[in-house]
C-alpha cells in the first residue's frame, strides 16, 4: 500500500511533469507568436504605422487669403474687408446642443432666423470639427459676455474673420455685385475641380454677381497652411509650420465713384440707369441702376423676408437696368440711322423730305405719325436730328432698306454684348430678316423698317449698349471695348481689341457734321434738349429719345396725363462730350420719365460737368 | 518524458535550496525568492510603464504603488498559510462564490446591460463575486482532481466538468464573456495536468470549435458580436468600436524598433490611444519603448511563467501542483488575451495587462494568486 503510494506518487510526478512541459512549450510559442506579431507591427509596418501616427498628430489647416479690394479709377475703396466677430459652434464638441443655443439665446440673443441658419450651415457638407457660425457681427458687449461664461460653453467660440463690406452700399451694388457663403451648389462647382477645391479649402465666401463673380479667379487669392500639432479631441498644441496664404490681387475699376453717387442721387426715387464711358479707354465711369440694393445684406445672409420684400418689390431692385434692361432705343437712335442712309447713299445732309405730319408707304393706308402732329416742315437731316424728325427717319430708313440698315447699326454694338468683363450684360436686339422669322414674327414688312427708323419697334438695347455706340460715335468709329477692369495691383490691365472692327466712313467728314447736328439738340432753338443751354459747361452733342411703353392706338389721343404713371413714356438721352475731344459718352435712361429734355438730359448733363469740371478742376 | 536529471533534482529537494543564504531565509518566509524579484521587476517596470501611460498623472502612480503594497501584503499572508487549509477551505470557497454568483442574477448591480456587482451593506465596497470564483474554482476542482486517482477516470472528469460549467454559466449569464471563458479555462487547465488523456483534450477543443457558431447565433449578445465584427474588420467603423484598436496598432506600428522615447509617444501623450492605463498599456510600451522594450516585457512574462510552472512541477502534493500548475498557465492567458487583442490578433474583451495595467482588484488578486503558487511550493508536510 505505502509502496503502491510512493509509485503513484513518482508517476503523478511524472505525469506532471510532462504537462507543464507541454505548457511551457505551449507558454512559449504563443509568447514568440506575439513577438512576431509585434515585429510585423513595428518593424514590417512601421512605415505605415509612423505615417498614421504622423497624420493622427499633425493637421494640415488651411488658411484663408484676404480678398482683393476694389478701388475706383480715384483709389477710393470701394470694397474691403473689415473685421467682424462671429459666434461660431463646434457641434461634435457641443454636449447638449438645445441646451447651449438656449443659454447663448440668454446671453446674446438668437434669432429664429440665426437658427435656421444654423441649421442651415451645419446641414452642409463639412469638415468635422469644423465651427459654424450661429451668429455674426457680435458687439464687444456680446464678446464680454460669451467670454465670461466660456467655461460653461463647451464647443462654443468667438471666431474673428474678415468681412467683406462694401462701404457705399447701395450706390455700386449691381456693378460690384457682392460675395456670400458658398452655398451647395457653389461647392459642387468648386469640388469639381482639384486645383479649386484647394484653393477654396478655408474660404467661406464666394463672389456671387457683378465684378466680385466675373473676377473671383483673382480676387480670392491663394490659400495657405499651417502644420498643427493637436491632440486626439481636435486640440490645437502648437504650430508647426505655417505658409502664408497669398492675398487676392486688388483691383481698379475705371468707375468713378464721383460720377456714380452722383448718378444715384440723380435717380434718386425714379427707375432708370446711367452708363457713362470714357471714350479714348472704353472704360466704364458709371455703372449705375436705381433702385439699388444693400449688398452688405447678403454678404452675412439675407433674411428670407428681406429677400422676399426685394423681390417682390414693383421696382424691381435687384434687376440691373444698366446692364440687363432692355429698351426701344427710341429716337437715340437717329444719329446712327442718319449715318446709316448716309453710308447708304440713301441721303445726303442736303437732301430734304417735306413732313405733313405723318409718313406712308406707297400702296398702304396706314400713317406712320411723326411726334409733332402738325409736322416739321421741310426737314434736312441735320434739322431731323435737331428737332428728332420721325417722317425724315421713316423716310430715309426705308429707302436704306433692312439690308443696309442693320448691319451698319451693328458696327456699333447693338445687337450683341460688347462688354469684356461686366458679367450680367444682356445683347438686346437689333432685328432684321433672318432674327424676324427666326423668332416665329414672320416675314420682314417695309413697316418694320420705317418703325426701326425711329428706334421703335422690334430693337431693344441696354444703357450699356447705348453708351457704347455713343462712345464708338463720339470715338470717330474706333473701338474699345467697354470694360470695368483698369488695373491689378496697380499694373494696368489690357485687353484684347475684340472681335469688331473700326467703322470707317466713305465720307470721314459726316462724323464731324453729324456732331454738330447733335450740337445743336442742345444749342439749336428748337433743339429736343435746349433746357440743358442754361447750364452749358462743356460742349455737349446728345440726342433725345422717348421710348413708348405701350403701343398708341392709331389716331387715339395721346393723354400722358391719363395714363398710369408707370405707362408713361420712357425718357432717353444720349450725349458725348467735350464735342472737339469726346472724353465722356453717357446713356441715360428714366422710366416712365416722359420727357427726356426734362428728366434723362439733365441727368447727363450733371454726370458730365461733374466728370469734366472735376478733371480740370 | 521526465529526464533524469530533472527526477534527481526533485528526488533531492534541499539541493535546490542553497543557491544563497537569502534563499533560505525566504524558503522560510515561505516565499520564492526568484519569482519575488521577478514579481518586483515587473511591478516596477508597469508602474514606471503607468506614469506614461496614465498622462504622466503621478497620483495613479501612487494608487497602483499603494495597490502593488496591499497585494504583496496579501502575497505574504496567503504565503503563510499552508496548503492544507486550503484544500480545506476549497469546496466551501466555490460554494459561496457560486451562490454569490446567483446573488448576482438576481439582485446584482452594473451598467451596459450587464450585472456584474454585488452591492454590500454599510460602508463595504462593492464587490464583484466573479473575481472571487477566479481563485475558488481552480481551487475546488484541484481539490477535487486531487483525491482522484491519476490519471483521472472518465467518470471523475464529467464531475469536475459539472463543477467547471456551474460558475461558468452563471458569469455567462450577467453577461460576462470574458471572465467566464478565462475561468473555465482555469478550471480545464487543472484537468489538463491532472493527466486527462489527449484523445479527450482533442475532443474537448473539437467540440469547442463546433460550438462556436452555436455560441455566435444563440449566446452571444449584440455588443458581443460587435465586437468580433470590429476585430475581423476593425477599419469597417474607424470612428466608433473600430478606433480603439486602429489606434492601438498605430501605437505599436509608429514605435518601431527602437521606440520614440520615454514619454514621446505621440500616440500616448496626446490621447489618441484609449485605455492607455488600462487594457491598452502595452500600446504605450511598445510605442515608447519599440520592439526592444516589448520583448523585454515579453522575456519577463516568459521568465515569471516559467519559473511558477518549475515550481508547479516542484509542489509536495498533487493538489499544489494541479492549483499552481493552473493558475501559473492563467497568469499567461491573461497575458497573451491582452496582447493579443491590442495588437489585433484577438478581438478586443476587457483583460487587464497583469501587474502592469492600472487596477486595484486585477493587482491585488494576483498578487495573492503568487501567494498561493508560493505556499504550495514552499509548505513540506510533516511526516
Amino acid at each position: 500500500m505505502w509502496e503502491q503510494s510512493i509509485r503513484d506518487k513518482a508517476y503523478e510526478r511524472r505525469l506532471f511533469r510532462a504537462r507543464a512541459i507541454v505548457a511551457a512549450v505551449l507558454v512559449v510559442s504563443a509568447l514568440l507568436t506575439l513577438a512576431w506579431r509585434m515585429t510585423y507591427l513595428q518593424v514590417t509596418l512601421h512605415e505605415k504605422y509612423q505615417d498614421l501616427s504622423e497624420n493622427n498628430r499633425v493637421k494640415i489647416r488651411p488658411i484663408a487669403p484676404n480678398r482683393g479690394l476694389i478701388y475706383d479709377r480715384n483709389g477710393i475703396l470701394l470694397a474691403e474687408n473689415i473685421p467682424a466677430y462671429s459666434l461660431t459652434l463646434v457641434p461634435e464638441k457641443v454636449d447638449n446642443l438645445q441646451e447651449t443655443l438656449a443659454f447663448l439665446d440668454e446671453l446674446v440673443g438668437v434669432s429664429e432666423r440665426d437658427l435656421e441658419q444654423f441649421e442651415k450651415r451645419s446641414s452642409y457638407r463639412r469638415r468635422p470639427y469644423e465651427p459654424v457660425v450661429l451668429r455674426q457681427r457680435l458687439s464687444e458687449e456680446e464678446i464680454a459676455a460669451i467670454m465670461v461664461n466660456r467655461f460653461y460653453l463647451p464647443g462654443v467660440d468667438v471666431e474673428a474673420q474678415l468681412i467683406r463690406h462694401y462701404p457705399h452700399g447701395d450706390a455700386f451694388a449691381h456693378v460690384l455685385g457682392y460675395v456670400g457663403r458658398i452655398n451647395q451648389r457653389d461647392q459642387e462647382r468648386i469640388e469639381d475641380d482639384e486645383e479649386s477645391q484647394r484653393r477654396y479649402s478655408a474660404t467661406s465666401h464666394i463672389g456671387k454677381t457683378g465684378i466680385e463673380r466675373r473676377y473671383e479667379d483673382i480676387l480670392h487669392g491663394d490659400v495657405g497652411y499651417e502644420r498643427i500639432e493637436t491632440n486626439a479631441r481636435g486640440r490645437l498644441l502648437r504650430t508647426m509650420q505655417r505658409e502664408n496664404p497669398k492675398p487676392g490681387t486688388d483691383l481698379t475699376l475705371h468707375l468713378d465713384s464721383r460720377l456714380q453717387l452722383l448718378a444715384a442721387e440723380l435717380l434718386e426715387g425714379r427707375r432708370g440707369a446711367v452708363v457713362a464711358i470714357e471714350v479714348e479707354t472704353g472704360g466704364i465711369l458709371t455703372l449705375y441702376s436705381n433702385p439699388g440694393y444693400d449688398p452688405n445684406a447678403f454678404v452675412t445672409g439675407i433674411s428670407f423676408d428681406d429677400y422676399e420684400a426685394l423681390t417682390s418689390s414693383l421696382d424691381k431692385p435687384l434687376f440691373d437696368r444698366a446692364t440687363r434692361g432692355t429698351y426701344p432705343p427710341a429716337s437715340t437712335l437717329k444719329p446712327f440711322v442718319g449715318l446709316a442712309a448716309l453710308e447708304a447713299g440713301s441721303t445726303t445732309w442736303n437732301y430734304k423730305v417735306r413732313d405733313p405730319g405723318w409718313f406712308q408707304l406707297e400702296n398702304d393706308d396706314r400713317f406712320y405719325r411723326d411726334w409733332k402732329r402738325e409736322g416739321h416742315g421741310v426737314v434736312d437731316l441735320e434739322m431731323a436730328v435737331v428737332e428728332s424728325c420721325d417722317t425724315y427717319f421713316y423716310d430715309v430708313a426705308v429707302k436704306t432698306g433692312i439690308d443696309d440698315l442693320t448691319p451698319f447699326l451693328g458696327q456699333f454694338g447693338f445687337g450683341r454684348d460688347m462688354s469684356v468683363d461686366v458679367i450680367s450684360a444682356v445683347s438686346g436686339i437689333l432685328p432684321d430678316r433672318d432674327w424676324k422669322r427666326a423668332t416665329g414674327r414672320g416675314p420682314w414688312y417695309p413697316g418694320d423698317t420705317v418703325n426701326l427708323g425711329i428706334g421703335q419697334g422690334f430693337m431693344a438695347v441696354t444703357p450699356l449698349q447705348l453708351a457704347t455706340a455713343t462712345a464708338v460715335l463720339a470715338n470717330k468709329g474706333k473701338w474699345e471695348v467697354p470694360r470695368l477692369l483698369a488695373a491689378e495691383d496697380n499694373v494696368p490691365t489690357e485687353f484684347p481689341h475684340g472681335d469688331i472692327p473700326d467703322i470707317t466712313l466713305k465720307d470721314p467728314s459726316d462724323w464731324d457734321r453729324m456732331f454738330t447736328a447733335m450740337d445743336h439738340v442742345i444749342t439749336g432753338r428748337h433743339g429736343t434738349a435746349r433746357a440743358l443751354r442754361a447750364n452749358l459747361d462743356f460742349p455737349i452733342a446728345g440726342k433725345t429719345g422717348t421710348a413708348q411703353v405701350v403701343g398708341i392706338e392709331q389716331d387715339a389721343e395721346y393723354d400722358s396725363e391719363a395714363l398710369q404713371e408707370r405707362l408713361r413714356d420712357h425718357a432717353w438721352f444720349m450725349a458725348f462730350s467735350p464735342i472737339e475731344k469726346p472724353q465722356i459718352a453717357i446713356a441715360v435712361i428714366v422710366e416712365n420719365g416722359e420727357s427726356s429734355g426734362r428728366t434723362a438730359a439733365p441727368i447727363a448733363q450733371s454726370i458730365i460737368n461733374e466728370y469734366l469740371g472735376g478733371a480740370e478742376g | 518524458m521526465a529526464s533524469t536529471d530533472f527526477s534527481r533534482t526533485v528526488s533531492t529537494p534541499s539541493q535546490h535550496h542553497t543557491f544563497d543564504r537569502s534563499g533560505a531565509f525566504f524558503a522560510r518566509l515561505h516565499i520564492d525568492l526568484i519569482l519575488l524579484l521577478l514579481l518586483i521587476a515587473l511591478a516596477t517596470t508597469g508602474l514606471a510603464i503607468l506614469y506614461s501611460g496614465s498622462g504622466q498623472e503621478i497620483g495613479m502612480v501612487k494608487r497602483q504603488a499603494v495597490h502593488f503594497g496591499i497585494g504583496t501584503l496579501l502575497l505574504f499572508i496567503t504565503a503563510q498559510i499552508p496548503p492544507r487549509l486550503y484544500q480545506l477551505i476549497a469546496p466551501w470557497a466555490l460554494a459561496v462564490g457560486t451562490l454569490l454568483l446567483v446573488g448576482v442574477l438576481v439582485a446584482g448591480v452594473g451598467a451596459k446591460g450587464a450585472q456584474r456587482w454585488l452591492d454590500l451593506p454599510g460602508p463595504l465596497p462593492r464587490f464583484q463575486p466573479s473575481e472571487l470564483v477566479k481563485l475558488a474554482l481552480p481551487l475546488a476542482v484541484a481539490w477535487f482532481m486531487a483525491k482522484r486517482p491519476v490519471p483521472p477516470r472518465f467518470r471523475d472528469l464529467l464531475q469536475a466538468l459539472v463543477i467547471i460549467f456551474i460558475p461558468t454559466i452563471l458569469i455567462l449569464k450577467q453577461p460576462d464573456l470574458g471572465t467566464s471563458i478565462l475561468i473555465s479555462t482555469s478550471g480545464l487547465l487543472v484537468l489538463f495536468f491532472a493527466g486527462m488523456s489527449w484523445l479527450l483534450i482533442f475532443s474537448m477543443i473539437g467540440i469547442v470549435a463546433a460550438m462556436a457558431p452555436v455560441m455566435w447565433f444563440f449566446v452571444m449578445h449584440a455588443y458581443q458580436k460587435q465586437r468580433v465584427l470590429t476585430f475581423l474588420n476593425p477599419e469597417s467603423d474607424p470612428l466608433g468600436s473600430g478606433w480603439n484598436i486602429i489606434q492601438s496598432k498605430t501605437a505599436i506600428g509608429s514605435g518601431g524598433i527602437h521606440g520614440k522615447g520615454y514619454l514621446q509617444g505621440t500616440q500616448s501623450q496626446l490621447e489618441f490611444l484609449p485605455e492607455s492605463h488600462t487594457d491598452f498599456i502595452i500600446a504605450v510600451l511598445a510605442e515608447e519603448h519599440g520592439l526592444i522594450g516589448v520583448c523585454l516585457l515579453l522575456a519577463l512574462y516568459a521568465l515569471i511563467i516559467l519559473r511558477c510552472l518549475y515550481i508547479s512541477s516542484r509542489c509536495e502534493t498533487l493538489f499544489g501542483r494541479l492549483l499552481s500548475g493552473s493558475m501559473s498557465v492563467t497568469f499567461f492567458i491573461y497575458v497573451f488575451v491582452n496582447i493579443g487583442m491590442v495588437s489585433g490578433i484577438l478581438p478586443v474583451v476587457g483583460v487587464p495587462l497583469p501587474l502592469v495595467s492600472y487596477g486595484g482588484t486585477s493587482v491585488v488578486s494576483l498578487l495573492l494568486g503568487f501567494g498561493l503558487i508560493m505556499s504550495m511550493y514552499t509548505h513540506r508536510q510533516r511526516k
